[in-house]
């Protein structure tokens, strides 16, 4: 019953989203205001009805209804309970679910949010996220119907799988679409800018917050996947370039000039086409990285004859947006104006650059994501793009844009002084050097110690920033400190969090990638193996029970210079529905450096090959994403955007109220 | 994401998993995997160039495999017996094809995905220069005359302010 419940819902929710789809976007088209007044209230209810239909699902996965297909293939009784709600975006149905749940719940905020910007607008916006969510919503009903029977039942599930069976599960996928169909909204506010013609400053600020938030969550879904992947795979790497998370990489490249360049069309009118573009190319590579990873093209060119339909669905489906959208695009950008003029030394053309340099990065990591599939399609021979080709592509792209980070928030707009800025920035830039300096002296390598002038230099630059605007305060040092947090508007305070992350994570990166130390040993109970100032001594090791799982804890004692440091239980565990070994590795987290313990295979009798890492300052790589996550928070809660929403009301009102059109 | 953990997994081997109680062996320093800690810094720099052929996405470095752990060996004997980079990457493709290397060889099928990037680089470096030329303000500073004030000042109070 609870199967067909969800199913109905779905095939409403598809009729609401059609609605949603064609009579706003006619409606604005011919001037109806009845016809656009649809859109909030069936954005509304498609959400109400997606909900049910996740709702439905959800229950069919804690009560182990194996009835239904997908909770048979991707659940078990044993599974303990928290588990069994993440498992429904455990399987490919699911996990489409998921999305479609996530754009609904977008296109609700939309209609709640935006009340006070022009109706027609709105009724573009909605419209634009409702034909995208027809095409999902069929999607799911057509080619990945998660409410599929299974008849006669099955008596026991399959089981998640096991390297998802941890609280990363939980968050991750949650965050990761959050952002990925975020960039939805962007595109739609884009293509509806496009439809109406009205490509100006208003555009920009009206789809600034919302693209913001959605780039918050890419970048928390990405650093949440990154540091599961870091604490589950036992081997104690954090980003491996692999196209499954190159596909999650992409859209946050472009999200990031795409924010960027947002700023630029607010503040200055300009680079209206460009920004434009960008919200399609978001949004494009969001789809093209979802489709890419669940269609299954990334394990094999042909995993899409498996299951045709799919992937003639998407592909049919992501040459519809991206191209219609493209032809809107064409037709509509020539008319748009120019904007502001600016010098060659300007805030303005430091974004540009920046912009260019993430454009060329993005379209890089895409070569070589695509680049074996396409060579393999062809027939031209397998290779495999790894890291190697990425750090020698990637680095020296980002190098020079994180450079020119330090310096375009101290650059004027319009036109900007070189002796001036160079003045202003030549302590933080002697901070760079001399860390670079000490950095070389430790023994590091060039690459190295230009990461760390580069961290160095975007902390110094940041508080160059704020020791600018702080000094014309009156008061004692204390006073002035106080009164720190209103000096800047929310948006400035954001934009210097965000890019100071950037420093924390490069000096993570840095760090943790020159000065790891890691040793292979054979260990027994008893046997202790030493690594810089640290030792391990391995104590024991003994079975037990867990809810679905024989699992074997071995102790671990650290200590450092003779001082006990930690306790760490290395962990090998055995699932009993899917009989499949994992490893858990132990982790003694701290600001300065990660002990990290993971157990290889048994050696032996009663000896186990163990692998012994120390990762200094390894978790300042995620911290930084932390900080600029909630520099997006902080800028996206600027109070100009609830401001620019009244005005937008106001100025609404007036003009009805002169009886002219908006 | 979820793809390279998988592979990951692959390596954990299932024997021995649940080993009985362990005997106490004779403690003492480990007994480290490998025999000389300087040749093995070359061996891993090496491993870490070339993919683990029986894993999803991994380097032989990263795994344990079986064949991973068969190949490291061999990277560790041609090390020790004096070869060159140079000549144990071209024996691993020899045997396996271009394919076990994840740096790919430059040659015309890879043209494209090496030299892609500066192309686009020197593609975007030249829009830039078109954008930031076209787009400077135009002549010096515009001196209005008292005139043009006065028209302007008389507009402006005429026009409401637009957002």
């Amino acid at each position: 019953m609870i199967g067909e419940i969800g199913h109905f819902c779905l095939i409403v929710a598809l009729l609401l989203a059609l609605t949603q789809g064609l009579l706003p976007l006619a409606g604005a088209a011919r001037g109806e205001p009845a016809w656009m007044a649809v859109a909030p209230a069936a954005a509304q209810a498609q959400f109400l009805f997606v909900a049910i239909a996740f709702g439905a699902l959800t229950m069919a996965f804690v009560d182990n209804d194996f009835t239904l297909l997908v909770v048979a293939q991707h659940s078990n009784t044993a599974l303990p309970l928290p588990y069994r709600v993440a498992a429904v975006w455990g399987g490919h149905e699911g996990s489409m679910l998921l999305w479609v749940l996530m754009l609904a719940l977008w296109s609700v905020a939309v209609s709640v949010f935006s009340r006070r910007l022009p109706a027609e607008f709105v009724a573009r916006v909605l419209g634009v996220l409702g034909l995208l969510g027809t095409g999902f919503l069929g999607f799911l009903l057509f080619t990945s119907n998660p409410f599929a029977r299974l008849l006669p039942a099955a008596v026991e599930g399959r089981d998640l799988n096991p390297l998802l069976q941890d609280p990363g599960m939980v968050f991750h996928p949650p965050m990761l679409y959050m952002g990925y169909v975020g960039f939805s909204v962007a595109f739609a506010f884009a293509v509806a800018a496009l439809l109406s013609g009205r490509l100006d400053a208003s555009w920009a600020r009206w789809s600034r917050p919302w693209t913001t938030i959605a780039w918050m969550f890419l970048t928390l879904g990405i650093a949440l996947g990154s540091g599961w992947a870091y604490y589950e795979l036992g081997w104690g790497g954090w980003w491996f370039w692999d196209p499954v998370e190159n596909a999650s990489f992409l859209p946050w490249l472009v999200g990031t000039a795409l924010i960027h360049s947002l700023a630029v069309t607010e503040k200055r009118g300009a680079f209206r086409s460009w920004t434009v573009l960008l919200a399609i190319f978001a949004f494009s590579f969001s789809l093209l990285g979802t489709f890419l990873v669940r269609s299954g093209v990334l394990t094999s060119v042909h995993a899409f004859a498996t299951d045709p339909k799919r992937g003639v669905y998407i592909l049919v489906f992501l040459a519809a947006v991206i191209g219609s959208s493209l032809l809107l695009f064409a037709w509509r950008a020539p008319k748009v104006g120019l904007g502001g003029a600016f010098e060659a030394v300007s805030r303005e053309s430091m974004l540009l650059v920046n912009n260019v340099l993430l454009a060329v990065a993005a379209a890089s990591v895409l070569l070589g994501t695509l680049y074996p599939l396409l060579l393999d399609a062809l027939g031209l021979g397998k290779i495999s793009v790894g890291p190697p080709y990425f750090d020698a592509v990637f680095v020296p792209l980002m190098a020079p844009a994180v450079f020119l980070m330090g310096i375009g928030p101290l650059a004027r707009w319009r036109e900007a002084k070189l002796p001036d800025l160079a003045r202003r920035l030549r302590w933080a830039l002697a901070a760079g050097v001399l860390a670079a300096g000490v950095s070389m002296a430790a023994g590091s390598s060039v690459a190295s110690a230009l990461g760390v002038l580069l961290a160095a230099w975007i902390g110094a630059t940041t508080l160059v920033a704020v020791r600018e605007r702080a000094r014309h305060l009156a008061g004692s040092w204390c006073e002035r400190l106080a009164r720190l947090p209103g000096l800047l508007p929310r948006g400035e305070w954001g934009m210097l969090l965000a890019h100071l992350g950037v420093g924390v994570f490069i000096f993570g990166v840095t760090m943790v990638k020159t000065w790891e130390v890691e040793r292979d040993v054979r260990m027994a109970a008893g046997d202790t193996a030493t690594l810089g100032r640290y030792t391990f001594e391995f104590q024991e090791a003994g079975e037990y029970a867990g809810p679905n799982f024989r699992g074997l804890r071995a102790t671990v004692q650290v200590s450092r210079d003779g001082a006990p440091v930690a306790t760490l239980h290395p962990e090998k565990r055995l699932y009993q529905s899917q009989g499949m070994p994992m490893t858990e590795a132990a982790i003694d987290a701290g600001w300065t450096r990660d002990l990290y313990v993971s157990l290889a295979e048994a050696v032996g009798e009663g000896a186990w090959a163990v692998r012994l890492q120390v990762k200094p300052f390894v978790q300042w790589i995620w911290g930084g994403a932390l900080l600029m996550a909630l520099g997006g928070l902080l800028a996206a809660t600027d109070r100009r955007y609830r401001l620019a929403r009244r005005d937008a009301r106001t100025a609404a009102s007036k003009a009805v109220a002169e009886g002219s059109p908006a | 994401m979820i793809g390279a953990i998988r592979s990951r997994l692959v390596r954990a081997a299932a024997a021995g998993l649940l080993a009985a109680a362990m005997p106490c062996a004779m403690a003492g320093e480990a007994a480290p995997l490998a025999a000389d800690p300087g040749l093995e810094a070359r061996v891993m720099r090496l491993s870490a160039e070339l993919r683990c052929l029986v894993c999803q996405n991994q380097t032989i470095a990263d795994s344990h495999a079986p064949l991973a752990v068969d190949l490291k060996n061999q990277i560790r004997e041609q090390v020790g017996a004096g070869r060159s980079d140079a000549d144990i990457l071209q024996y691993m493709v020899d045997r396996y094809g271009d394919f076990v290397l994840y740096r790919p060889p430059v040659k015309a099928s890879t043209a494209m995905l090496w030299y892609g990037p500066f192309a686009l680089l020197a593609l975007g470096a030249a829009a830039t220069a078109v954008v930031v030329r076209r787009r400077r303000p135009r002549g010096v500073a515009q001196v209005f005359t008292d005139a043009q004030r006065q028209r302007a000042a008389a507009l402006l109070a005429d026009t409401e302010p637009r957002t």
